[in-house]
């Protein structure tokens, strides 16, 4: 779900591969356990790279075995990954998204098992918010340590356009359908959506079939009960959808609108439309691209409740956050656990992180908000994880690999009105 | 009389043989085909065999690949939208063609002239063979953006990626300033080669400009008009990067081709056994299609367009 992820390039991917692939064949980058150095792969974005050196040189000052970071670009970052994992030259700690991104992994015995290492030490453990540390768990067993800032779904508004048409942040699915039709009304489109990238379009069943049927809907789909899709908060998210989609909820060319091109935000920022459901990202998004936007009109509030609902207003989905794995047959196991665990919930790191506008899944953070780049944003997010029952996974990042695909598929032909919610459950069942 | 007709003779006469002033010098011997045969063995043949082999296994890309037989290719065969893939392949690659070909041939002719301008606009139409595809790609998605793109206002052209029609339409357009200035640079080559005196021929005999070209440029290039259509047709089959970066196989599965199922399968649902048996198929279809027109277009006799001349 995070932009990061998505191998969107694939032409740069699959080089990113080829790279990858000649590297482990040639040896060349081949340290792994050479010496007295250990890998940690990150994702090669400036930003980030701040907080990772600092972690990284603290280490090294206390460390006999140094740390030694390994930066790859965002495009072909997974599938350098899934390469190396196949090798005999992996990575011994790299950075992940949990779920799908290391299940494959985790099952066929490649990651170190953190459970022991938890249960062993309760203080390093409690130091994580445990949403954030329970959704990063693969059969239930633990294998990341979260590494970064929360990324759960939030609805931005521009509070420009919100004063022009005279309406207040939405607190029912009413609400926002009023305000779908009085922007429309007035030539405003009321959702951003950069419908050219299916998993822009997830977030809206995520929190819909949540907020109707309550987390244990798509928990029982996640765990490949039968019949889970058949629910009828599913058919009922979907009619929703499909509703606010033929009101022009989201305009009339959402699906030319990609991602990457950063259209979506732009149309925002810009005050052509009035909302985006997104993850915390686009805030850090609008902070970098349209920062005057940003520091006066951006709003941000909880999705909000529908009639009838079962599920708890305060549950969100998004992605708790990012992970840091150790390989199983890493050489310095014991060195990888004590980089975890002395950085990952250090002072120094989470102010790194603060600074950047990232709020980490870190414990006690409240004493911490003043670092943040927007004080009153980091509480929001803090708040909203801390007193949340659940934090749903990624729909796409929660069920197995190869159903993820026809999910995100069939979801797209929802929003172009090829599909109804019979479809789209039928879709889902066939899928492998 | 006779004597005119004796007198080109001479001129057509076989050179003496030159002689042989060494036995030396002989013909390469299979050793000479070594490198190439490894090369093709290492990079392609032995490659091949292996994904041939992956096609029976279950291999998510790590672990050792477990064999189940012909299940995937039970799978590919009852997965309903392997349908619309391939009925997507198909159409892609028969717009290619039909696009391509017939304005590369005419492109290819004119700069084979001598016209004015001729060099500066040729070597125009040749730059986007010199671009990056994934930058053109890149480049055109954001020049579509229906908000902010060129197309913005413009009704047809607006929402040119939202719509099934619209995105094939794109891709064949971006397709197509892509690879016309090579198939262009083909017949070009082949069109300079066609001998002055049939055209001289043709123009004694009263033939216009339409007729010269119909009945003698088209004919002669006959073998580089099977060349460029080989080329274009199996290119098209395993094309890929453009349609990802554009459209990403959208909107909803329109623009679905067999190469990014493939890549789809492999690398995000890891499914690297399964993937391998679309790319088994891949081969198959594109090697049957280019024996097919081999075959039927009589280009394996290798006939010369210049006999008798």
């Amino acid at each position: 779900m995070v932009p990061q992820r998505l191998p969107r390039r694939s032409f740069l991917g699959l080089l990113g591969a080829g790279v990858g692939a000649g590297i482990v064949g040639c040896g060349t980058d081949a340290t792994s356990g050479s010496g007295d150095s250990m890998q940690v792969w990150v994702l090669q974005e400036e930003n980030q790279q701040l907080a990772h050196n600092g972690s990284v040189e603290r280490f090294n000052k206390n460390s006999d075995v140094k740390a030694r970071l390994v930066a790859t670009p965002n495009d072909g970052y997974t599938d350098k990954l899934h390469v190396s994992m196949g090798s005999n030259n992996k990575p011994d700690v790299f950075y992940n998204w949990g779920g799908g991104s290391i299940r494959t992994y985790a099952r066929d015995d490649l990651l170190l098992d953190l459970t022991p290492y938890f249960d062993k030490d309760k203080a390093w453990k409690d130091k994580f918010l445990p949403s954030v540390l329970e959704a990063g768990t693969i059969d239930g067993k633990y294998y990341g340590v979260p590494a970064r800032g929360m990324q759960p779904i939030i609805l931005f508004y521009n509070k420009q356009v919100f004063s022009d048409l005279g309406v207040q942040p939405p607190k029912t699915w009413d609400e926002l359908l009023t305000i779908v039709d009085r922007a429309k009304s007035n030539g405003i489109i009321p959702f951003a959506l950069a419908g050219g990238d299916a998993w822009t379009e997830l977030v809206w069943p995520e929190y819909l079939v949540d907020r109707i049927g309550g987390s244990q809907v798509f928990e029982k789909i996640a765990a490949g009960e039968p019949e889970a899709w058949r629910d009828p908060a599913i058919t009922r998210s979907i009619d929703m959808i499909r509703d606010l989609v033929q009101r022009g909820g989201f305009g009339d060319s959402f699906a030319s609108v990609r991602w990457d091109a950063a259209g979506a935000s732009t149309l925002i920022a810009r005050g052509q439309a009035a909302m985006h459901l997104m993850g915390s990202w686009e805030y850090t998004n609008q902070v970098t691209n349209e920062p005057e936007y940003a520091k006066t009109n951006q709003g941000f509030t909880d999705f909000p409740t529908v009639e009838g609902g079962v599920g708890d207003p305060k549950a969100i989905v998004g992605n708790p956050t990012n992970y840091f794995s150790i390989s199983k047959d890493s050489k310095h196991v014991d060195a990888a656990v004590d980089y975890l665990k002395k950085e990952m919930a250090s002072t120094a790191y989470v102010d790194q992180w603060l600074e950047m506008g990232d709020v980490p899944a870190v414990t006690g953070l409240e004493s911490q908000m003043d670092k943040a780049a927007d004080p009153a944003f980091a509480e929001m997010v803090y708040n909203m994880v801390d007193q949340a029952p659940t934090f749903q996974l990624s729909w796409d990042q929660a069920i197995e690999r190869e159903k993820a695909q026809p999910m995100l598929e069939a979801l797209s032909k929802v929003f172009l009105g090829e599909l109804d919610a019979a479809g789209f459950v039928k879709a889902n069942e066939n899928a492998s | 009389m006779v004597v005119i007709t004796e007198a080109p003779a001479p001129a057509r006469a076989v050179p003496p043989p030159v002689p042989r002033r060494s036995k030396r010098v002989s013909r390469p011997n299979a050793l000479y085909l070594l490198p190439a045969v490894l090369f093709f063995g290492l990079f392609a043949a032995f490659p091949l065999v292996l994904v041939v082999y992956l096609s029976f296994t279950d291999w998510s890309g790590v672990g050792t690949p477990g064999f189940i037989g012909a299940e995937n290719w039970i799978r590919l065969f009852r997965q309903d939208a392997l349908w619309e893939i391939t009925s997507v392949t198909l159409l892609l690659t028969a717009l290619f063609w039909a696009t391509q070909t017939p304005l590369s041939i005419l492109l290819g002719v004119w700069a084979a002239g001598k016209q004015r301008n001729r060099a500066v606009l040729s070597a125009l139409f040749f730059l986007p063979l010199l671009l990056s595809t994934a930058a053109i790609a890149l480049l055109f998605n954001r020049l579509f953006d229906p908000y902010v793109g060129i197309g913005r206002g413009l009704e047809p052209f607006r929402n040119i990626l939202g719509t099934a029609s619209g995105a094939i339409t794109a891709i064949v357009i971006v397709v197509g300033w892509q690879f016309i200035p090579f198939h262009t640079l083909l017949y070009q080559a082949a069109a300079r080669n066609i001998p002055n005196v049939l055209y001289d021929a043709a123009t004694v005999d009263g033939a216009g400009r339409w007729h010269a070209f119909w009945y003698i440029t088209l004919p002669q290039l006959k073998n580089t008009i099977i060349t460029s259509s080989t080329i274009s047709i199996v290119g098209s089959l395993t094309y890929f990067e453009t349609i990802f970066l554009m459209t990403n196989g959208g909107p909803g599965t329109a623009t679905r081709t067999l190469p990014l199922e493939m890549y789809f399968r492999s690398f995000r649902a890891y499914e690297f056994g399964y993937a391998s048996t679309i790319a088994s198929v891949l081969v198959i279809v594109a090697t049957a299609v280019s024996l097919i027109i081999v075959r039927f277009s009589g280009f394996g006799k290798m006939d010369s367009t210049l006999e008798g001349l």
